[in-house]
């Protein structure tokens, strides 16, 4: 099976990170990088498809020729040959423009199954996945969390909001991850030592404009101050009256 | 000042991100800000430092590594590839549990099976010997985030790696390699390294314990104080007095007339088993010696290299207090600001980043010296003693500063502290490197 796993390089979610002048970006100075976690449940399940029915791992990444640390992590846990579509400006292009790279990519590699995050943990869009499915005329599944995959056809739950659905979807397909689809694997030392002599490959992305653009970047507005309703008992009905009249939630 | 933003970590890793949460409606939706009504937070804070007042014992605790000399661009990705792997395990694995071990005095032992998986046990051991086959600089970082966590966990890894893998591979025969290395690097045995004993420490080439020949086998007796993984071995290295001088047998611990009772007691290294090594009248055939170690040289051999690892794993020591006090200081408002807000404060702090940053630098450089094959033991006493004594004093310096906090062991601090009183003393007291610097600085031994 020829199987890829889509991983974003994002910037690492436990640093502080700053806006760049302009108010547009981050300040890239000194940030730290890391495989958004839902693309490591991405490259775990790539894994364990492989595992299960043979076949070869691609990985494969939309990201700046720099950052191959990252995705020889993804081949350090199994994935077998790499693919860096270079664009030193990842982490502003817009969704469509990013899927049309990614698609591209895809179709020329063959693949039967692609596996990508939900959502990438920076820009939280949840988009590229089924605008990449959408371009390549492919099924998609979304917020996997269950997964079985026979020779064509696949069988995937998914959770939402309102309740869980079971789906069943041909080949080729998108399945974009959720947690709870699996607990990904550390990287060890041997693989680590593996990772570096596989195959890694560099090509220019194949970019058209964003037709989406980020204008301004600012953090939330502050959370309003806690009001203390009372003491004791006392505040009970007054706690109640407000989370029934005031915020409406009961 | 930019306004800084921190990620949610927490949440997104946790898994419960609600949609509905207004804090949530943004496309930066993961961005979360803590926003502090005081100036100061914002003031004060750098780039790597999450506003966190919580202990670290949560094992999603983003521990963040000082690296003020940008030392993260002279290592390949491979070697912080690695790094980052035993960093992650042992903040996902190894933390939650620490507390818990140091408290009860034991080593979490159903984690070897990992430890052996993620590939640390004589991780420079060649490939054909079930090692990884990496370089020392690789090894030392290994060495500093394994202490980073604890020094017990550490020095349960230097053990089975420097002083018992590493006498095999170096002075063992073809078959003894081939016969404990493999077992040794899956952690299928674990083994343990006999030297010191209740009479001679610093000089163990005083050493009591005796091998007689009796035909084709060895005779041991004698007894060694202050083992590492004593009890819970398969396998003991034992360094004994023969006629021809001191020889190194390897002794599987099930033979009659070894025993290995657990010390109690301690206060310091306690996630780690420490025991004496009684040998009464212990028969090992011929193939238990190994043929290659002859004299003192050959424990101090291994000594050489596990100090060496101790070089680097006082640095994550040093690292994992440090990172605690900045962060506390920050949090802690003492008359109405934050202590780190007062110049007493921030000379402490400023100290301790220098320190830590020269440990760093001498560890790295010692690293890629023995990688090119030209590193001496006394650059390794250099090291060690300066290293592990930086860290001993970081240590005390941040215990203070989270006051009350600091004798808690819901904090990593105390409990490094109290590790480092054994790291300064074992592998060398910090007085024996500074008697073996003075020798070879001055060529006049002044040890008796
Ligand atoms: C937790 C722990 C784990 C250990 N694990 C192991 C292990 O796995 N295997 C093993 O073989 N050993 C192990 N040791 C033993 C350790 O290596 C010894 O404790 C150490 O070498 C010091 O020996 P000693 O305790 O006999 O102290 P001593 O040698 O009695 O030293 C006492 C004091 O005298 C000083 N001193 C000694 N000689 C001189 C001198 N010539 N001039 C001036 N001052 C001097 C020392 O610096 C020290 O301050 C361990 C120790 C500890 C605490």
């Amino acid at each position: 099976m020829n199987i890829v796993a889509c991983v974003k390089r994002v910037p690492n979610t436990e640093a502080v990170v700053k806006v760049a002048d302009g108010g547009t970006s981050l300040d890239e100075s000194g940030l730290s990088y890391m495989i958004s976690f839902y693309d490591e449940l991405a490259i775990e399940e790539a894994v364990r498809t492989k595992e299960a029915h043979g076949g070869e791992v691609t990985v494969l990444t939309l990201g700046p020729s720099e950052g191959t640390k990252e995705i020889r992590e993804c081949l350090a846990k199994g994935g077998d040959r790499a693919e860096l579509l270079a664009d030193s400006n990842w982490l502003s292009r817009d969704c469509r423009a990013s899927a049309k790279a990614l698609a591209a990519k895809l179709s020329d590699l063959g693949a039967d199954v692609a596996f990508m995050g939900r959502v990438a943990t920076d820009r939280d869009n949840a988009a590229v996945g089924p605008m990449v499915a959408t371009y390549l005329g492919w099924a998609c599944v979304t917020d996997v969390v269950s997964l079985e995959i026979a020779e064509d056809k696949g069988t995937a739950r998914r959770e939402t909001e309102t309740g869980i659905e079971t789906i069943e979807f041909s080949l080729p397909a998108v399945i974009t991850c959720n947690k709870g689809l699996n607990e990904p694997r550390y990287s060890n030392l041997k693989g680590i030592m593996a990772a570096k002599k596989k195959p890694f490959e560099e090509s220019p992305a194949e970019l058209v404009d964003n037709q989406a653009s980020v204008i301004a970047l600012t953090p939330p507005s502050p959370r309003a101050e806690g009001r203390i309703l009372g003491t004791g008992p006392d505040a009970v009905p007054v706690l109640i009256d407000a989370l029934r009249n005031e915020a409406k939630v009961i | 000042m930019g306004s800084s933003i921190s990620w949610a970590r927490g949440l997104f890793w946790k898994g419960n991100r609600s949609p509905l949460s207004p804090f949530f409606g943004s496309p930066w939706g993961f961005l979360r800000v803590f926003w502090k009504s005081c100036h100061w937070a914002w003031a004060i804070q750098p780039r790597h430092h999450l506003l966190r007042l919580n202990p670290q014992s949560d094992p999603m605790d983003p521990y963040q590594q000082l690296d003020f000399l940008a030392l993260d661009d002279q290592f390949s990705e491979e070697e912080l590839m690695v790094r980052d792997a035993v960093r992650s395990w042992c903040s996902e694995r190894f933390m939650p549990l620490v507390m818990e071990h140091f408290e009860a005095g034991t080593f979490p032992m159903e984690l070897v099976g990992e430890l052996a998986e993620l590939g640390v046990f004589g991780p420079t051991v060649p490939e054909e010997y079930g090692g990884a086959g990496l370089n020392s600089v690789t090894y030392g970082l290994i060495c500093q985030e394994l202490e980073r966590a604890d020094s017990g966990l550490r020095s349960f890894v230097s053990v089975q790696g420097s002083l018992v893998m590493y006498p095999i591979l170096a002075y063992g025969s073809q078959e003894q390699k081939q016969e404990w290395l493999p077992r040794l690097a899956s952690g299928e045995a674990i083994g343990c390294f006999g030297l010191t004993e209740p009479d001679f420490g610093s000089n163990p080439g005083g050493m009591l314990t005796t091998a007689k020949r009796d035909g084709d086998d060895w005779i041991l007796n004698g007894r060694k104080m202050w083992i590492t993984n004593g009890t819970c071995s398969q396998v003991a290295i034992v360094w004994a007095r023969a006629e021809e001088g001191i020889r190194g047998f390897i002794v599987p611990t099930n033979l009659k007339g070894f025993s290995a009772p657990e010390q109690k007691h301690k206060w310091s290294l306690r996630a780690s088993i420490t025991s004496e090594l009684v040998l009464e009248d212990v028969r090992v055939p011929n193939g238990a010696l190994m043929p290659e170690a002859k004299g003192l040289k050959g424990p101090l051999g291994c000594l050489t290299q596990a100090r060496y690892g101790i070089a680097w794993g006082a640095v994550g020591a040093a690292e994992a207090c440090f990172d605690e006090a900045l962060r506390y200081s920050k949090q802690r408002i003492v008359f109405d600001k934050p202590l780190a807000a007062f110049q007493l404060a921030q000379k402490k702090l400023a100290d301790m980043a220098t320190d830590i940053s020269l440990a760093q630098l001498m560890a790295l450089r010692l690293g890629r010296l023995k990688d090119e094959g030209k590193f001496t033991p006394h650059q390794v006493s250099m090291a060690k003693r300066n290293n592990v004594s930086m860290a001993l004093k970081t240590s005390r310096t941040c215990r203070d500063m989270l006051g009350a906090n600091g004798i808690s062991l819901e904090y990593h601090t105390g409990r490094h502290m109290l590790n480092m009183e054994s790291v300064v003393t074992y592998e060398g007291t910090h007085d024996i490197h500074t008697l073996a610097l003075g020798h070879e600085l001055t060529g006049i031994p002044a040890y008796r």
